[in-house]
């Protein structure tokens, strides 16, 4: 018995350190199998484009050029000389909190419109369909307008941004609420759940998934609108920096703005995400 | 003379554009208190609808349904049902889809902690004590029915509504769920009223089956008292000549006398 036990004991440690090697071996190998093709995939493109652009002729700078053209900007995002001269960090961050502040306006009302017309019959027969034809207007139309009512760059971004957004993310919500199945309300009302218990414990889970559809759609519209009105508004944004290159020619500087431009829109939807994720959490394992 | 549940003369009619479709007509019908009774008829005779009225989840265009001489007017725990599909909500787990009633209904009665007992105490009575952490998804169909019954049970109603609740169980699960429903209708005596397609069902769980004719304007055929005693034995009922007779009696009427006219 005791024998039994102390073998018991000696053999535990090695056992598990035992299944700690596979374990270890099975992540890494799943790491590899996710990263490596796309960076394969990303070598090839950019030896393509490099032996396409490498000619003495060629219109566009080849990514070697690029690099090269451009490594004072890569090496240092933080500079800071004053007016429009800073560094891409400062660009990227000026277009961010635009886009932060238009998008939480949005998602605020878009939330809010969207519970509206999922919930009431009447007002989803008076609303939808003013909202389906305005939400066909392109994000840039809106702009001479923002610009004419608030006479000034900043909070006509913000409403670029705003009017862009919110439409997705009111319709979603409103579908998430009209699906809600009456059973769950049948459930509510033999509980008697009041107003309030009933937004929180059935509506707001039942329509997150469907609110963070909306909310996804929304965060990538306002990164596409946000860059296309700096272009016309000016001042410190990465929309700006990139119709600033253009007229100065500065073809490189472009190329670099827009890789920037696209990873921080991809980082944007996962961000959304990761948060949809950590909300709905266990619950919403369906 | 009063009845503990009564319904009276309940009429139900459906108006969709201008077509005017009457589903129940002078449906009538008195209930005692601690009373099993089943209702039974074909498929879309109406029987969800008058479950439905005594629930409080529909209006009955005239009569009316009256618990303890109050008349029912709107949905409350005094009458909790449990629906067909069990419908927990998914993104709780079984433990709080059943806390979720008991907190709204002994809220101010009952502490905290009282709370917590009551909800594991209804829990362990069908048999879903092991698994209140888990997600409506994780667990069976039987097991999510089980927990609607908790829930619904936990609510301490007046009286128990249930659609059809092991319609969409298999034989085996639904006579476990036919036995622990037995068996806490011995402990706690509650006021059932259950739909049912399933004439043994019936037959081996109720006090009396309300038998309906056929749509539409359908109405009570038949009640028939099942004067079996308590506690019944499955196995045993299955050559008791009163069990026998019950049987064929909700037979007769169901594919003699009312049969279904599409259903041939
Ligand atoms: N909201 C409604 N509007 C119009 N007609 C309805 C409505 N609800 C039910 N009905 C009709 O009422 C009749 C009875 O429906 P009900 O659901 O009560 O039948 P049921 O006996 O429960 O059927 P099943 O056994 O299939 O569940 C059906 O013919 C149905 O079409
Ligand atoms: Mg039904």
């Amino acid at each position: 018995m005791t024998a039994l036990t102390e073998t018991h004991r000696t053999a535990a440690p090695s056992a598990r350190f035992a299944n700690l090697v596979p374990a270890t071996v099975a992540w890494a190998r799943n790491a590899v199998a996710n990263t490596l093709p796309p960076l394969v995939a990303l070598a090839i493109l950019v030896g393509i484009w490099q032996l396409l652009c490498m000619g003495a002729g060629a219109s566009l700078p080849a990514p070697s050029k690029v690099v090269t053209d451009t490594w004072e900007l890569i090496s240092n995002p933080f500079f800071d000389h004053g007016g429009t001269d800073k560094g891409l960090f400062w660009h990227l961050f000026a277009s961010l909190k635009r886009v932060a502040v238009g998008f939480s306006l949005a998602a605020v009302a878009g939330v809010l419109l969207g519970v509206l017309i999922g919930q009431s019959s009447l007002a989803y027969r008076g609303l939808d369909p003013i909202f389906q034809v305005l939400r066909t207007v392109p994000p840039l139309a809106w702009l001479p307008i923002s610009l004419a009512a608030f006479r000034n760059a900043d909070p006509s971004a913000i409403f670029v941004i705003f009017i862009t957004a919110v439409w997705p993310i009111i319709l979603n919500t409103a579908v998430g609420i009209r699906q809600i199945p009456q059973d769950y309300r049948n459930v509510a009302r033999v509980m008697r759940l009041s107003g309030p218990e009933y937004f929180f414990k059935i509506m707001l889970p039942a329509t997150v998934p469907y609110m963070f559809t909306g909310l996804k759609i929304g965060i990538g519209l306002s990164w596409l609108a946000i860059v296309a009105a700096e272009m016309l508004i000016g001042g410190v944004g990465i929309g700006f920096f990139i119709w600033d290159a253009w007229n100065s020619s500065l073809m490189s500087e472009i190329i670099l703005a827009l890789v920037y431009v696209g990873v921080v829109g991809f980082m944007l939807d996962r961000l959304i995400g990761f948060i949809a994720g950590r909300i709905s959490g266990p619950k919403a394992r369906s | 003379m009063h009845a503990y549940l009564s319904l009276e003369n309940v009429g139900m009619e459906f108006i969709r554009g201008n077509t005017k479709s009457v589903v129940l007509k002078d449906v009538g019908l008195k209930i005692d208190r601690g009373e099993f009774i089943s209702i039974i008829g074909h498929s879309g005779c109406g029987k969800s609808t008058v479950l439905n009225i005594v629930a409080g989840l529909l209006r009955c265009t005239t009569g009316g349904v009256l618990l303890e001489n109050r008349e029912v007017d709107s949905p409350g725990p005094d009458r909790a049902v449990v629906f067909q599909n069990h419908s927990l909500l998914p993104w709780l787990t079984v433990y709080d889809n059943v806390r979720l009633g008991v907190d709204k209904v002994f809220g101010k009665t009952k502490s905290k902690a009282e709370r917590h007992e009551w909800t594991l105490r209804n829990l362990s009575l069908v048999h879903m004590d092991h698994a209140i952490a888990k997600y409506p998804e994780e667990i069976s169909g039987g097991m999510k029915q089980r927990v609607g019954i908790a829930r619904a049970l936990a609510m301490e109603p007046k009286v128990l509504l249930m659609d059809e609740p092991f319609g969409a169980l298999d034989a085996l699960t639904r006579a476990h769920l036919q036995d622990s429903l037995m068996e806490i209708q011995t402990t706690l005596g509650n006021t059932v009223i259950m739909i049912t397609h399933d004439v043994d069902e019936a037959v081996l769980l109720s006090d009396r089956i309300v038998m309906m004719t056929n749509g539409p304007a359908a109405t009570i055929g038949q009640v028939l008292d099942v004067p079996l005693k308590r506690p019944r034995r499955r196995l045993e009922l299955a050559e008791d000549p009163t069990y026998v007779h019950c049987r064929g009696e909700v037979l007769r009427f169901l594919y003699e006398r009312h049969r279904h006219v599409e259903a041939a």
